[in-house]
């Protein structure tokens, strides 16, 4: 089992690794560099002319003059060794300011979706699957071709007109204004929770949809197999069955795509964010690419990756947990 | 020399007609491909959904035939305006012929601003085959019919209403089915020819290949999409024409587009490498490529059809999502995406919510594959038992 | 009236015209037709017949585990008898508690493929003893000593540690004397085995059918053994019925049927099977083919490959069961008494 754990643990610094580099290389994409950049936004107002060689010193000044593969050893050691992740050029100070509290609130969106969508998804696929070809399961599949096509902005705008239309509150946001900069108290912390519904829900309809159809089909695969029939024969009554043999079968697969799902949470989270009018993470990427704050972009990007692998690794364990024949295989 | 009775040919065919004798041949002796036509024709479902984007594939491909308004005409009059309905009859009488109500401008004398009046005592009727603003059919020839439109001068019919600048959102929408609906195609082409390329070179080499490749996909589909779309669009200089940047995003979506699909291929060649069809090819001494593509490739075609029919709506909802929060395809060139930016905040949904219509398209559009590819995968399958519907 | 209830009384188990129907998408199959039987306590009893003749179906009936779509004609019976009550199976519900408690209790049953039977994902030991505890009023303690013991009597090495295991730990046969032993952990009156040495190889067998019989002495408990082989039928049953796409064609004791076989189907069958000293000749299957049970053949069902099938008779009316013997009974024409 711990050679098990050692082996997913040297995956997951692997592939940190190679992504580090990836994100690095997608940092270096746009044309110009920071200098460049960081002047005009410097002097454009003023009038003042801007020497080649005063662009020479800003990037001395900056280290901009060293070689890609420097550079990158500089800004990966910066990361790891120190949890420094460099210079926000648009916002003048440091990366680690501009992201300060919005990793939080980032990752309570986060964890708010996961628990809706398989408090969700995982009840109501058994059932499905339990009464296959009934009103209410041809309904749900219907509800999941819908939650696949619908696109999440869509979605988050309609919520919000709803909820201005009907409920009269301001529900853009994370925080009604009084609590907005107000130190934390437990009032802040209810508002919060309100405030997350929205994007919780916007974020988990496509979750849910997808997870919801995987539960389904495996649950009625496991409730064909012989060993569902063989419980039965042993006169197990049905609703201990269900729960026992098929259904803890059926969970895998979503255990198995926890990451995934975190992946595609991650990906729709800067719209969703954008249209909601949300502080966190999300937003300010898209703020940071719009500015071609790359520093800040290249942060955030590998913020985001390193959770996602996090809960891939984290999902590894969990399923070797739940099915000896993954830990049995792997040892 | 004996007749061959279809008995003969056909154990268990003693009994039956002559006619469902000859339908039981037809079966047996169908391709592959016809079969599976066969069994899609009975999935109505995906009947419906592939009628649907043909029906939008129509609509993108004769777009400036259709669409009765050049999509860049600003008509100061009528900005904002909501849609136009169609009737066919009111007060004064019935018409065939479908007509708008007349529109007139009045000026706030506070504000200054063009009011917009519906005059229900004017009628605008609509008629068939007009001749409208001229338009170049690809090149081919020029042409100035429309599909609909109104004669008068200064009548004007908006069935979508029209945006901040007062242009016809219906044109513009069918205008963008046509942008929307090409890159996607464009997409999954350079997806489908790197996941071609990648994970056959994986899954027909094993070993080491396979294994460096695998950790290479899994880096590209371990970041989030979307954030790893808008770094590479981000990239896009700001002096480039439309045109680039339309073939860039094409080639982005391609670009981050093809784990899925490599990781699919790569998985089924393995599995058919190891089959015992495989085997005995290699040993009777054929070449690779003649094992891969006479072989192995029927095998699992089917299946990377429903694949590529699969990933169109992701590549559809990426482009939208990119071009809505403007990192991805730039005005004026149209696609649903582009369109949606107006649509941007709440006020524009309390104040002009047409503006929303080409996010049907988009549901339209990723239902219609969505529903198609399921019916394909349904048909290609051959071992599951058909279904009555 | 009495008469009857005494011949119930006789028999550990009573089946009266079953008839079992499943509802398709394409039209409602018939899986069993008019198939009578009885059992007595300690005997056993072999099904015999090709897949699709209603065999495990039968089995179902009697367990009321038939799918959703699967219905038992109102006019079957099944009694079961057990300490003196006289329990109509086919009154029941499948859920009902009263038959939950026989399912696994009174009468268990065990499968072809015993990987399959067991859950992947929980020990063998833990599979056993929530039978053991839901059956025999015992508790967590009582029920482990139980399981430890009958592992130990299947003839599986080192209870202690494999009732710790998962299937997956355990090889082919060990699996199947864990099914086995989970079978007979309840002690009950009937066993159901459903084609339980088919994946085996012929020396694992024969040390599975030992082990059957031993269990079956001890416990003195009735057997139903669902088979093709005939081969096995001819070591282990007592009696046997011979079925074809779901109807009765012959039954009786195994001598008889065995030795004088009476239906064309069962003489088929024995001649099928290939003998050492016929090395050189050619074998002979049954010929033609199981017609699909969308297609039941008009009258008796076994006509189409029948080769003395009376023109004119035996594709119109269905035969009666003629009685050649107490224990001895044919459905055919062919012979006239």
């Amino acid at each position: 089992m711990l050679l098990f754990l050692l082996q997913r643990a040297v995956g997951m610094f692997i592939t940190m690794l190679l992504v580090s580099i990836m994100v690095f290389i997608i940092m270096e994409l746009p044309p110009g560099d920071y200098a460049e950049r960081l002047a005009f936004r410097k002097f454009s107002g003023t009038g003042a002319q801007i020497s080649e060689s005063d662009l020479d010193n800003l990037r001395a000044e900056y280290g901009l003059d060293r070689p890609a593969h420097e550079r990158y050893i500089n800004w990966i050691s910066g990361i790891i060794l120190r949890g420094d992740f460099g210079e926000a050029f648009a916002f003048e100070t440091s990366v680690n300011n501009v992201i300060g509290q919005r990793l939080w609130l980032t990752l309570s969106i986060l964890f708010s979706t996961l628990i809706i969508t398989y408090s969700i998804s995982i009840p109501i696929g058994i059932y499905a699957a339990v009464h296959r070809h009934s009103l209410p399961d041809y309904s749900l599949t219907v509800f999941s071709y819908l939650g696949l096509a619908i696109p999440n902005f869509l979605l988050a705008l309609v919520l919000l007109y709803i909820s201005v239309k009907f409920f009269g509150s301001n529900v853009g946001g994370l925080f009604s204004p009084e609590f907005k900069d107000a130190p934390w108290t437990i009032a802040k912390f209810w508002d919060l929770l309100k405030h997350l519904i929205i994007p919780a829900i916007v974020l988990s309809w496509s979750a849910i949809a997808f997870q919801l159809q995987t539960v389904r089909a495996t649950m009625s695969d496991e409730l064909n197999k012989l060993s569902v029939t063989a419980a039965r024969a042993r006169g197990i009554p049905e609703s201990k069955l269900l729960v026992k043999y098929p259904a803890r079968l059926a969970v895998n697969p979503v255990v198995s795509t926890t990451g995934f799902d975190v992946n595609r949470i991650f990906s729709e989270l800067p719209i969703v964010a954008l249209v909601l009018g949300i502080s966190d993470l999300g937003e300010l990427l898209i703020k940071s690419y719009i500015d071609l704050d790359m520093f800040v972009a290249g942060a955030i990007l590998l913020m985001m990756t390193f959770i996602i692998v996090f809960f891939n690794f984290l999902s590894d364990i969990f399923l070797a947990f739940l099915d000896p024949r993954v830990k049995l295989a792997g040892d | 020399m004996t007749t061959i009775t279809p008995e003969m040919a056909l154990p268990g065919a003693k009994g039956k007609s002559i006619k469902e004798t000859k339908e039981i041949l037809k079966y047996y002796s169908a391709t592959q491909w016809q079969l599976i036509w066969w069994r899609f024709r009975k999935h109505r479902m995906a009947m419906v959904g592939a009628l649907a984007l043909l029906f939008l594939f129509i609509l993108g491909i004769f777009s400036m035939f259709i669409g009765p308004n050049d999509p860049f005409f600003r008509n100061q009059d009528y900005i904002l305006g909501p849609p136009q309905s169609l009737h066919f009859w009111d007060e004064n009488g019935f018409s065939i012929r479908p007509f708008v109500y007349g529109v007139t401008t009045t000026r706030d004398p506070k504000t200054l601003r063009l009011i917009p009046t519906v005059d229900p005592s004017v009628r605008w009727y609509l008629h068939f085959f007009v001749k409208g603003d001229p338009y170049s059919f690809y090149g081919l020839f020029d042409s100035d019919i429309h599909l609909f439109g109104v004669k008068e001068k200064e009548a004007f019919v908006y069935l979508f209403g029209t945006d901040s600048l007062g242009r016809d959102l219906f044109t513009r929408a069918i205008y963008g089915t046509r942008t929307s609906l090409t890159i996607g195609i464009l997409g999954v082409l350079i997806a489908f020819v790197l996941a071609l390329i990648i994970g056959g070179v994986a899954g027909y080499s094993g070993g080491w290949i396979d294994y460096v490749i695998q950790r290479l996909t899994e880096v590209v589909r371990v970041i989030p999409v979307i954030p790893l779309y808008m770094g590479l669009a981000a990239a896009f200089p700001v002096e480039w024409s439309t045109q680039q940047v339309y073939f860039a995003m094409t080639v982005i979506l391609g670009l981050v587009g093809w784990p899925t699909l490599a990781r699919r291929i790569r998985g089924q060649l393995l599995t058919q490498r190891d089959e015992d069809y495989v085997i005995s090819a290699r040993i009777s001494g054929a070449s690779a490529g003649r094992i891969i593509s006479m072989h192995m490739l029927p095998a699992f075609t089917s299946y990377i059809i429903v694949d590529l029919v699969i990933s169109f709506p992701y590549m559809i909802l990426s482009e939208t999502a990119l071009s809505f929060v403007g990192l991805g395809l730039r005005p004026p060139e149209m696609s649903w995406g582009t369109l949606l930016q107006d649509a941007q905040n709440i006020r524009s949904i309390e104040q002009a919510p047409w503006l929303f219509i080409p996010s049907l398209f988009v549901v339209v559009a990723v239902l219609a594959f969505t529903i198609l590819g399921d019916g394909l995968r349904d048909a290609a399958d051959p071992y599951q038992v058909v279904r009555k519907k | 009236m009495n008469d009857l209830i005494d011949i119930n009384k006789e028999y550990l188990l009573n089946v009266k015209k079953l008839g079992v129907s499943f509802e398709t998408d394409e039209g409602i199959v018939r899986g069993v037709n008019d198939v009578s039987f009885q059992l007595a306590k300690g005997k056993t009893l072999g099904i015999v017949g090709e897949s699709g003749s209603g065999k495990s179906v039968t089995s179902q009936a009697i367990m009321r585990l038939l799918p959703k779509n699967g219905h038992i004609d109102p006019a079957s019976e099944i009694t079961f008898h057990q300490n003196g009550d006289l329990l109509n199976i086919t009154k029941l519900k499948a859920d009902q508690e009263e038959m939950r408690l026989i399912r696994g209790g009174k009468i268990s049953m065990i499968f072809q493929e015993p990987m399959a039977s067991f859950s992947p994902v929980y020990t063998i030991g833990n599979q056993i003893m929530e039978t053991v505890q839901l059956h025999r009023h015992v508790n967590k303690k009582e029920a482990k000593e139980i399981t430890l013991d009958m592992l130990d009597r299947v003839g599986i090495s080192n209870p202690k540690i494999r009732i710790d295991q998962y299937p997956i730990e355990l090889s082919g046969g060990m699996r199947q004397r864990a099914m086995i032993a989970m079978a007979h952990s309840t002690e009950p009156s009937l066993l159901i085995a459903d084609e339980p040495t088919t994946a085996l190889d012929v020396t694992i067998q024969a040390q599975i059918l030992e082990l059957m019989r031993e269990l079956q002495t001890d416990l003195h408990m009735a057997i139903i053994f669902i088979t093709h082989d005939l081969g096995v039928i001819a070591q282990i049953a007592d009696e046997v019925v011979v079925m074809y796409l779901g109807e009765l064609m012959e039954r009786g004791t195994t001598r008889e049927i065995i030795k004088e076989p009476q239906h064309p189907y069962t003489k088929n069958l024995l001649k099928a099977i290939p003998k050492l000293e016929t090395l050189h000749g050619r074998l002979t299957p049954v010929g033609g083919d199981i017609p699909s049970p969308l297609e039941r053949p008009s009258g008796c069902p076994f006509h189409t490959r029948c080769i003395d099938s009376i023109h004119g008779k035996c594709e119109v009316k269905n035969p009666e069961e003629n009685r050649l013997s107490e224990t001895h009974f044919v459905k055919c024409f062919l012979l006239k008494k």
